[in-house]
């Protein structure tokens, strides 16, 4: 092993530069942001993972003893809303993306500074309300707020929920469309679009669909406040409106949005794997494409959450053939990755764990998708437990192990410290074991016809719901391991170094933590991206 | 001028990067401004096409001279905004300042009519909801849907215009202190594409909403 000078922490870096509350709230710097953002997600994941405890610990027995049914149905929707909407959504983009994105392509911020602080805002606005209608008692219409139920029965706080959906979306819309105008103009000098790194297209592609599916969400629900507060009927037959339309709308976005989800999480593996392989990725073009290509297929295939809810057969095939197209560029990239790592030297770290989960999960989980893709089969799996595991393992599964991953490969970067070794791969292992544990069997009690959105069911179905619960233990575990440890690094850990892992991508190569400019002198890029040299290579040892 | 030189932010290069920075995301903040109507013209169009006879009857109830009238005045609205980019240009600051006067009195025209409008409905109970009425309607519950359309559409452009009022103040109160020149006025041009977007969608919505099938000719 060549020793590297030992890595000493930057004098001045953003994170000490200054020290009020004050610099932090009304900063301007992305990565600042980055880290609000990080702190808020995580508060909303935790919240969101109590109601998912609440929902496990229910489910451990086939009566309804824990919660009433009524008290059931809000739990799942808190959920389900705290989850995607103040979790998934932002998570990679806003946290990781804010961070890295401008480090990456040798900017010294986004394109709009001040816009991406008013991002951050209007999400903890969105937030709020979301808060708020929970301490007031919650919705129970569940994540999807179909009509009529939610604009006339629904007796919950659908309108603060609503409003902060809508209000939320609008901080994802302001930083799509950020990250696209910081990509179009703030490249350094010599960054061709191809010399990109991956995670930049990822990025580029998630961001068209914030800017393209957000403001539909958004405005169905505008006329969904709009039924419910002022009885200007849309959706409602009462008012001569016609349900189906709203889950047209609704679906518009909501399945692109699993893209938002999913892309920059495939962004980040193909970094990682790149890195811990020490090899340019397999296919960089076409990596790069099928992030495009997923986005826009992504918005053709809406209509396969429909097939039973009154849409003609014959919009259904269409839609169930367009949904077996968009699986294409999601295997593409599983072969590049794994042909990436083939004959490369390959390092198995804790980021690696993660990218491999993410692999085996996602794969899983898209399969899954296709099974739900074909008219006949979804018949008998609609609203089952089929249903659930299968979007748990693209958004939990795909989504989260990507954050994890991103997390702990670019913890050196955002803090200057190492995490713990042995920790890290413990949770990570956990993570994955409890992960399958609580969301596999549930594959198997929805084949056999298990619907989902109920706390009472028949005692044959208690065995698979027994394992879920254990393996939900194991998986609150594993993610509460990390936390504790990645806190207990920022005072403790080992000094990182501007670049532990030989990595290639520009945030390498400025010091860990970065300072407030990011880079001392504007970077010139000379080559393509993962360009491998000696030198980085001697870091395998 | 001070201000304009010093309008150059940190973390661009060069003034040409920051222009071309803000023109690429306002057109991209369009974009996302067509998604957001979009939904509604959809609604539109599908309940169009299901209850073609309950539009038509109530589209007889919108008021075709005062929809027409302000059609103008927002058409004309759009050509003081676009001197007023023009003249920012050029630097002639009273000039740039008279014309966003003249496009805020107009675009106030415009809200002041189209709250005559409202009102005019209030009266003839044809807001959606319990008291909804529609005399001489062919199908008056789909009739509904025409209305709930009609104040979601003008609503939300009409809320879009009051945002664009109070840019516009702010633009007046930095024209006069001489911000915009040859060298740099790009909020105001900024301003002019989502002042012209704005005026667009009601381009939209007057046929759709005052015009199409007014008689009710389609029969059948
Ligand atoms: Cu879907």
């Amino acid at each position: 092993m060549i020793t590297a000078p030992s890595p000493v922490l930057t004098k001045k870096n953003y994170l000490n530069e200054a020290h009020s509350l004050k610099s932090w709230l009304l900063t301007k710097d992305h990565k600042r942001i980055g880290i609000l953002y990080l702190i808020s997600v995580t508060f909303f994941f935790m919240l969101g993972g109590l109601y998912a405890a609440m929902i496990r610990l229910e489910l451990m027995t086939p009566a309804g003893d824990l919660l009433e049914s009524n008290t059931y149905n809000k739990v799942f929707t808190m959920h389900g809303v705290l989850m995607v909407f103040l979790f998934l959504i932002p998570s990679i983009p806003a946290v990781l993306g804010n961070f890295l994105l401008p480090l990456m392509i040798g900017a010294k911020d986004v394109a709009f500074p001040r816009l991406n602080l008013l991002s951050y805002y209007v999400y903890l606005a969105g937030g709020l309300f979301i808060f708020t209608s929970l301490i007031l008692g919650g919705v129970d219409t569940g994540w999807t707020f179909y009509t009529p139920f939610s604009t006339s029965y629904s007796n919950g706080y659908v309108l603060t929920t609503g409003l902060g959906i809508f209000i939320a979306g609008f901080s994802s819309i302001l930083t799509g469309l950020n990250f696209i105008v910081t990509i179009h103009r703030m490249r350094a000098p010599g960054l061709t679009w191809f010399r990109l790194p991956l995670f930049v297209w990822a990025h580029y592609a998630t961001s068209m669909i914030q800017i393209l599916g957000t403001p539909v969400v958004a405005v169905t629900l505008f006329l969904v406040v709009l039924e419910r507060g002022l009885h200007i009927g849309f959706f409602d037959p009462a008012y001569g409106g016609d349900p189906v339309l709203f889950q047209h709308m609704f679906w518009f976005y909501s399945h692109p949005a699993v893209y938002i989800m999913i892309l920059p999480s495939m962004g980040v593996v193909s970094e990682i794997i790149s890195t811990f392989s020490s090899k340019k990725p397999f296919g960089y073009t076409f990596i790069a494409f099928s992030s495009l290509a997923i986005a826009v297929f992504g918005f053709l295939v809406w209509g396969h959450h429909l097939y039973v809810a009154s849409q003609s057969v014959y919009a259904g095939m269409v839609f169930s053939i367009l949904t077996y197209i968009v699986a294409i560029p999601s295997a593409i990239k599983i072969f590049n990755w794994l042909a990436t790592m083939y004959k490369g030297s390959v390092r198995i770290t804790t980021p690696m764990l993660y990218a491999f989960g993410f692999m085996g999960l996602f794969t899983i989980g898209g399969l899954t998708g296709l099974f739900l893709a074909s008219i006949g089969l979804d018949v008998h799996l609609t609203d089952t437990y089929f249903v659930v595991a299968h979007f748990h393992y693209v958004m939990v599964g795909g989504a989260i192990m990507g954050f994890l991953g991103g997390i702990h490969f670019w913890w050196p970067k955002i803090t200057g410290r190492m995490y713990p070794e042995g920790w890290s791969k413990l949770s990570a292992i956990m993570v994955f074991c409890g992960f399958n544990l609580t969301f596999f069997p549930q594959f198997l009690v929805g084949y056999m016809g298990m619907p989902r959105r109920y706390h009472v069911y028949p005692p044959e179905f208690q065995v698979f719901n027994v394992l879920s619960t254990a393996g939900a233990g194991l998986l609150g575990v594993g993610y509460f391991v990390p936390f504790i440890y990645l806190l207990w690094s920022l005072k403790y850990g080992k000094l990182a170094g501007d670049n532990p892992w030989g990595a290639t991508g520009l945030e390498w190569k400025t010091s860990s933590p970065p300072i407030h400019q990011n880079f001392e002198v504007t970077p010139v890029v000379t080559q393509e991206a993962y360009t491998y040299t000696t030198e980085e290579v001697a870091h395998i040892g | 001028m001070a201000s304009q030189s010093t309008a150059l932010q940190h973390h661009f290069e060069n003034a040409e990067q920051q222009k071309d920075a803000s023109t690429i995301g306002m057109w991209v903040f369009l974009v996302t401004e067509i998604m957001f109507f979009g939904g509604l013209f959809l609604a539109y169009m599908v309940y169009r096409q299901a209850y073609p006879a309950a539009f038509a009857s109530a589209s007889n109830k919108t008021d075709l001279w005062l929809g027409a009238a302000n059609t103008t005045v927002l058409i004309c609205s759009s050509l003081t905004m676009a001197l007023a980019v023009h003249y920012a240009s050029i630097g002639k600051k009273n000039l740039i300042v008279l014309f966003l006067v003249l496009t805020l009195l107009l675009g106030g025209t415009f809200l002041g009519v189209k709250s005559v409008e409202y009102h005019d409905k209030w009266v003839h109970h044809e807001i959606p909801g319990a008291n909804f009425e529609c005399e001489g309607c062919a199908d008056a519950q789909h009739a509904s849907l025409f209305f709930a359309c009609y104040f979601g559409m003008t609503g939300l452009h009409a809320t879009h215009m009051i945002i664009g009022i109070f840019i516009i103040l702010y633009l007046i109160v930095k024209a006069r202190k001489g911000d915009y020149g040859p060298e740099w006025h790009t909020p105001v041009e900024m301003f002019g594409l989502y002042w012209h977007f704005v005026d667009i969608v009601w381009i939209f919505l007057f046929p759709l909403l005052y015009l199409i099938d007014r008689s009710g000719g389609l029969k059948g």
